[in-house]
């Protein structure tokens, strides 16, 4: 058998884009996103609630890029204010409810008996209930309003990074170095704050990143149903839900939904990027 | 395996307890007045018409006698009526669900059959162009809003293309079958309406497919991680070593190990119909469950919410049970003997 | 055309390498060997030599991103090199069957035995699925499983580890193959169930006539079966023989280090120190110019710059070395005598267990099932004097890790009482133990897991000194760090490096480190050595005597290797079940053991010497450890017990002074029989 030709050795630049390519776009995405909300008063062509009858339902045009809906209110400007809304309460849902699951979840872990089973009990019990529907009962009970539906998604969000940090504090607790810290003489606090977590932290990060999405896609929906922000609040959800009836004019449905999938697929690509950077065996190539 | 079961029904039990106690504590959490919102500003403004009403709904006892007045109705069946509709909220559940059901059965039996065989052909062909195809589906699957698919589906397929029936469960002109079932697929076909059965079909395209899109990305994603991980374990190894076909390898010994998180998903996945359910039925004004609690959530119809949630968290306890005892069958070493 | 005087299998500079997007790994660069219809050849070499990929790449059972780039695997007259995917699958199973080494991931949880072994059978059209089933039961029946009939109907996990590889060499033989290859397969196994899986193999190569290529690192095992011997390194051949001439009298440097590094059971006693090499295997991406083991060879000269052809140096021998071409023999090092070991004084005891018991509670079945105690270790005494290595010793779940975490107050004992230091730790809270940590200390298995990957480890070393105030500040914190890596032989520089940059042995000297930062008086290690590779080991066991000797220390030392303890260990204790069968002065207890179990122990352990291995009278002990969730009535050791009487069912044996410095816990176990020796 004669040598086969061997395939070429990839520079590390086409590595690097191989294996976390989409994340950076992804990364890229949402930047463009975060971006675009911080300044969305400045580069809106439209105040978001501008409203002028005359030009309603307008098809997309040099004027409405992106068209205008119902109230003659510009979509393009309306899309970029409710970057502001989605991702701010994406990252308070989500980062709220992952402190606040990590910190029980880890405690229960390593304190165990009781604690431990009071913990896991309590989030069987809030996974019994579909998170949309028992959000849409919590918001319905506190009133409609973008903080309060912020309230009713963290009594839905904080149980699964609650489990997550558990099932990882476990899985540390067991490994030599924990008991190399316990017979070198570290107190439990020491050992579970400096020791383990840092240790946990990265399927932690992964799953928050993941997540964003997910709540972004949550809020949507409960404000599409009406149980989100209170109109004339530019919001993804709600803007397809006001256009919804509107088949012909595709675009004032279209367009806030377009913005969700984008910002929900950039949080997932760059998710997948760091399970993989962060673990050695899904990098098999 | 009985002691299993028994261990497992037991904790069901208790998890149905503690649900019915959450339920009743949202409900009775209110800072939104149910009274207000029923009797409208004039009404409300009467404190006698409201003492009256409080009286009437049992809203002027002490909470823990309340919540003992909620037990007691729901072990005898009966959870409250409705204050939209005036009705037991169990006989509203029972005339919507059955919507509910046919949509949510056809759209797992979907993402079922796609999302299973395009998981595991994307981890036996890594990095191939249905590896790609699969990658898409699943990210289209978990990104896309529910409602926003609904959206696009029915401009594109009902308003441009006029492919597919508008919104609804039948034509206007219809006429339903006569109910047996509920159902109208089997309904349809027991009374012999064979148009009427595929009217009802053709209404159910759209909705289902949207409704399974989130489920199919989950599905078709954890398959893929499982078969992966599956495939690259010794028992594998040894089954190649032993010159065992490659089908055999990847469906006799990859599979059934692959299945056991792919089963772990039937909780969440009947959690993500429900979900989906609420937001496609209003879009496809769909008289299911899923309107009818989206309907009595912004009426803060507090009975009827109270009731769904109940019947939905009863619902999953059950599913999650039959989820663990598959598991149970799928996996020898979780029940010895 | 094959004729029958013709090899079996011709492997012609076989290159197999990794092709990673970061250049080729060459794992296998160049290997030839042939192999007669029959015979058994054993390969030897450390992890990363290429052994396991040579293997695999026979059947060419390998992965992605692994390819054959060159040469060819002739079989029979055909090269399985090139064979297309459903020709090499017909082979597979049929002409040539594999073993692995870990049995507890080698078979599939989720399906039942019987459908393992009669797929093996059918799938090649050799037996119909009735005949299969019938084979299947005798197979079973032939490799020792008890009751085959109710082993087919079981699923994996009903079955210990020793079983499973049973099962395994039923598959691997069902379709009578032509060629076993073996990979480690005694490695993941204790020391007695090793013996009878090496018999099975004989037996297998003798009745069936089986050709079998076993890979292994351990020489004995090597020794045991084998008519001839590759030794890999660098993933090449650089030596070949009979274990004989291999073992007497080795013609390349790296077998000569191979077999000086590693402590044995059959010399007489050693020096405390062995002999070691220096360095690390080079990096499979760029194998060095000239010979691949010239940077650590202690006889390297200059023509070693030149790559060394494979020649022979003798009949039916070849070596890969310039030194040895000319025929002159490696000088072997005289395993110096001890300068009379200090005979230990009757030091002050340091540590005294007495009755110490642990036993956990185990998660019910059901919630209607009973609970189930696991007894770990169930009632020891132990005495550790000031000074002394006392060796803890015995096969998996006969407790001694558990024993070391209580007598370093990990655990908590059930029953009995733990003095340390002449004050009673037994049930001392936590925070009252604290100060007292600063004078006991452990080292771990596992060089991966016992550091804290997110810790550089200047950290990892400063963290005990400022927690026990040993130092004022981080300034002498970081020079006594320094002066700790140097105690280990790390640089200074070590510090600020995270513990995934070093190397397993490496992380096992800032184990080490870490440990006696703190200037302990009792060092408990928990199989220090055993992940580690033979030369590696050799230098960690050098480094830990060296210590002991400059600081004073006691060990307390954990191990399942025999050979280690004998080189390492004062004193052992031998435990069986959670319980203490004999102890005994090291010397004593190999010279004339007086248990039963400790006599199979050490019969178990092959040695590197091929005659000693052949002219093993004995069968191995039979049989498996009891459950320790349900231990024998009478003397645990009852059920594997050659010499049980009916008195050994009833009445549990006491410890008792056998009048030569140790104890014994057996009924039978008199002065008389302590004259019988090993084997």
């Amino acid at each position: 058998m004669s040598a086969t030709a061997l395939p070429a050795v990839a520079t590390p630049g086409q590595r690097w884009r191989r294996r976390y390519g989409l994340a950076a776009f992804g990364g890229g995405v949402i930047l463009a996103w975060v971006l675009a909300a911080l300044a969305a008063p400045w580069i809106a062509p439209y105040p978001p609630d501008f409203v002028d009858v005359a030009a309603r339902l307008r098809p997309p045009s040099a004027a409405h890029w992106l068209g205008t809906d119902t109230l003659g209110r510009d979509v393009l400007s309306r899309v970029v204010h409710g970057a502001r809304v989605s991702l701010s309460v994406g990252f308070v849902v989500v980062l709220l409810g992952a402190l606040f699951g990590t910190l029980v979840g880890a405690v229960a872990a390593y304190a165990g008996r009781w604690a431990e089973e009071a913990m896991m009990r309590l989030t069987d019990l809030v996974f019994c209930f579909p998170p949309i529907i028992l959000a849409m009962a919590i918001a319905a009970a506190l009133g409609i309003g973008t903080a309060n539906t912020c309230i009713a998604m963290l009594v839905v969000w904080w149980p699964k990074f609650a489990r997550l940090a558990r099932s990882l504090v476990l899985a540390q607790r067991n490994l030599e170095y924990v008991e190399a810290a316990r017979s070198i003489g570290f107190p439990p606090s020491h050992i579970l704050l400096r020791q383990i977590l840092p240790n946990a932290l990265g399927p932690l990060i992964v799953l928050v990143t993941l997540d964003l999405g997910n709540a972004i896609l949550v809020f949507a929906g409960l404000s599409f149903l009406g149980l989100g922000t209170i109109p004339p609040t530019a919001e993804w959800g709600a803007m397809v839900g006001e256009g919804r009836q509107l088949v012909q004019q595709w675009w004032v449905a279209t367009f806030p939904g377009l913005a969700i999938l984008t910002v929900v697929m950039g949080f997932n690509f760059v998710g997948d990027g760091l399970r993989d950077w962060l673990d050695p065996h899904a990098r098999t190539r | 395996m009985l002691r299993y079961v028994a261990a497992r029904l037991l904790t069901a039990a208790f998890m149905v307890l503690l649900a019915t106690l959450a339920v009743f504590l949202i409900a009775n959490s209110v800072p939104g007045d149910p009274v207000l919102s029923q009797l409208g500003d004039l009404a409300a403004s009467n404190p006698a018409t409201v003492a009256e009403y409080r009286q009437k709904w049992g809203l002027d006892l002490p909470i823990w006698d309340r919540y003992w007045i909620f037990l007691r109705g729901l072990l005898q069946g009966d959870l409250g009526s409705s204050i939209v509709s005036r009705r037991p909220v169990l006989a509203d559940i029972r005339d919507y669900a059955p919507a509910t059901i046919e949509l949510a059965s056809v759209a797992f039996l979907l993402s079922l059959l796609v999302g299973l065989p395009l998981g595991i052909l994307a981890a036996v062909r890594r990095d191939s162009w249905i590896d790609n195809l699969a990658r898409l589906v699943s990210l289209v699957g978990v990104s896309a809003p529910t409602f926003w698919l609904a959206f696009i589906m029915l401009a594109v397929f009902y308003g441009w293309l006029d492919w597919a029936p508008g919104p609804g469960q039948l034509d206007p002109v219809s006429f339903p079958p006569d109910r047996v079932t509920g159902l109208l697929l089997v309904d349809s076909l027991l009374a012999g309406d064979w148009e009427t059965f595929q009217d009802a079909a053709a209404h159910l395209v759209l909705p289902s497919i949207v409704l399974a899109s989130a489920t199919l990305g989950l599905i078709t994603r954890t398959t893929r991680a499982a078969m992966l991980e599956a495939l690259s374990q010794d028992y594998v190894r040894v089954a190649r070593a032993k010159g065992l076909r490659r089908r055999a390898i990847v469906l006799g010994h990859a599979a059934p190990n692959a299945m056991l998180p792919v089963v772990t998903l039937g909780g969440l996945a009947y959690a993500n119909l429900l979900s989906g359910a609420v937001l496609t039925e209003t879009v496809f004004s769909w008289p299911g469950l899923g309107r009818y609690t989206y309907q009595s959530a912004v009426a803060l119809d507090f009975p009827a919410i109270m009731g769904i949630t109940m019947i939905v968290a009863v619902v999953f306890v059950a599913v999650n049970i039959l989820v663990d005892l598959s598991y149970a069958l799928l996996d020898p070493r979780v029940v010895k003997g | 055309m094959h004729g029958p005087d013709d090899p079996l299998l011709q492997v012609r500079d076989l290159r197999t390498w990794f092709l990673t997007d970061a250049g080729p790994v060459r794992a296998v660069d160049g290997v030839s060997f042939d192999l007669r219809r029959g015979e058994t050849l054993g390969i030897v070499g450390e992890s990363g030599s290429g052994k396991s990929v040579c293997a695999k790449s026979i059947m060419r059972l390998l992965e992605e991103p692994a390819r054959i780039v060159g040469g060819s695997v002739t079989f029979r007259g055909r090269d399985l090199a090139t064979l297309d995917e459903e020709a090499i699958r017909e082979v597979r199973g049929r002409d040539i069957a594999m073993v692995f080494q870990d049995p507890m991931t080698s078979l599939n949880p989720v399906l039942r035995i019987a459908r393992q072994l009669v797929e093996a059978m059918t799938a090649h059209g050799r037996f119909t699925a009735a005949a299969a089933r019938a084979r299947a039961l005798a197979l079973l029946g032939r490799m020792g499983v008890p009751a085959p009939a109710r082993a087919v109907r079981s699923y994996p996990h009903q079955y210990s580890g020793g079983m499973r590889q049973r099962v395994m060499l039923a598959m691997g033989v069902s379709n009578e193959p032509a060629l076993l290859i073996a990979d480690e397969p005694t490695t993941a196994l204790d020391v007695t169930i090793q013996a009878q899986i090496l018999e099975l193999l004989r037996g297998l190569n003798a009745d069936l006539g089986t050709a079998v290529i076993l890979i292994s690192h351990d020489l004995g095992v090597i020794a045991n079966l084998c008519s001839r011997v590759l030794v890999m390194y660098a993933g090449e051949v650089v030596e070949e023989g009979s274990p004989e001439a291999l073992l007497g009298d080795p013609r390349h440097p790296y077998t000569w280090a191979l077999l000086n590094a590693a402590p044995r059971l059959d010399a007489a006693t050693e020096g405390r120190r062995l002999t070691t090499i220096e360095g690390q295997p080079p990096d499979p991406r760029a194998w060095p110019e000239g010979c691949r083991f010239r940077a650590r060879c202690p006889f390297a000269v200059a023509r070693c710059a030149e790559h060394p052809a494979l020649l022979p140096v003798g009949p039916g021998r070849a070596s890969r070395c310039w030194v040895t071409q000319g025929g002159g023999a490696l000088l072997t090092p005289a395993r110096p005598r001890p300068a009379a070991p200090p005979p230990p004084a009757e030091a002050e005891p340091l540590l005294v267990l007495s009755g110490v018991a642990k036993h956990f509670a185990l998660p019910r079945e059901g919630v209607f099932a009973p609970r189930r105690i696991l007894r770990a270790v169930d009632g020891v005494d132990l005495v550790v004097r000031r000074g002394e290595t006392v060796g803890l010793v015995g096969e998996s779940g006969c407790g001694k890790s558990t024993l070391a975490r209580l007598v370093t107050r990990l655990h908590e004992p059930t029953a009995g009482s733990i003095r340390f230091a002449g004050q009673d730790i037994t049930h001392l809270p936590q925070a009252a133990i604290r100060p007292l940590r600063r004078r006991m200390q452990m080292i771990f298995q596992d060089p991966y897991g016992s550091l804290n990957p997110r810790m550089a480890v200047g950290e990892i070393l400063a963290g005990p000194l400022l927690l026990h105030g040993i130092v004022a500040d981080r300034a002498a914190a970081a020079r006594r760090v320094a002066e700790l890596l140097d105690i280990v032989n790390l640089p200074a520089r070590a510090a600020a490096r995270f513990p995934h940059e070093f190397s397993g042995g490496q992380r096992q000297r800032i184990s080490i480190a870490r440990a006696l930062a703190l200037q302990p008086d009792l060092v408990v290690a928990d199989e220090p050595v055993s992940a580690l590779d033979v030369n590696i080991q050799a230098q960690i066991i050098n480094l830990m005597v060296e210590l002991q000797d400059r600081f004073g220390l006691t060990y307390l030392f954990i191990a399942h290797d025999l050979a280690v303890m004998r080189h390492v260990c004062d004193r052992i204790v031998v435990l069986y079940l959670g319980k203490v069968m004999e102890v005994a002065p090291a010397e004593a207890l190999f010279r004339a053991p007086l248990h039963p179990y400790t006599r199979t122990l050490i019969a178990a352990v092959p040695v590197p010497d091929p005659a000693l291995e052949r002219g093993r009278r004995s069968a191995p002990l039979p049989g498996e450890p009891p459950n320790p969730i349900s231990p024998p009535q009478g003397c645990r050791f009852v059920t594997r017990c050659p010499l049980a009487q009916p008195i050994c069912r009833e009445v549990e044996p006491a410890l008792r002074a056998d009048g030569r410095g140790g104890a014994v816990a057996c009924h039978l176990a008199e002065p008389a029989v302590a004259g019988a020796g090993p084997g």
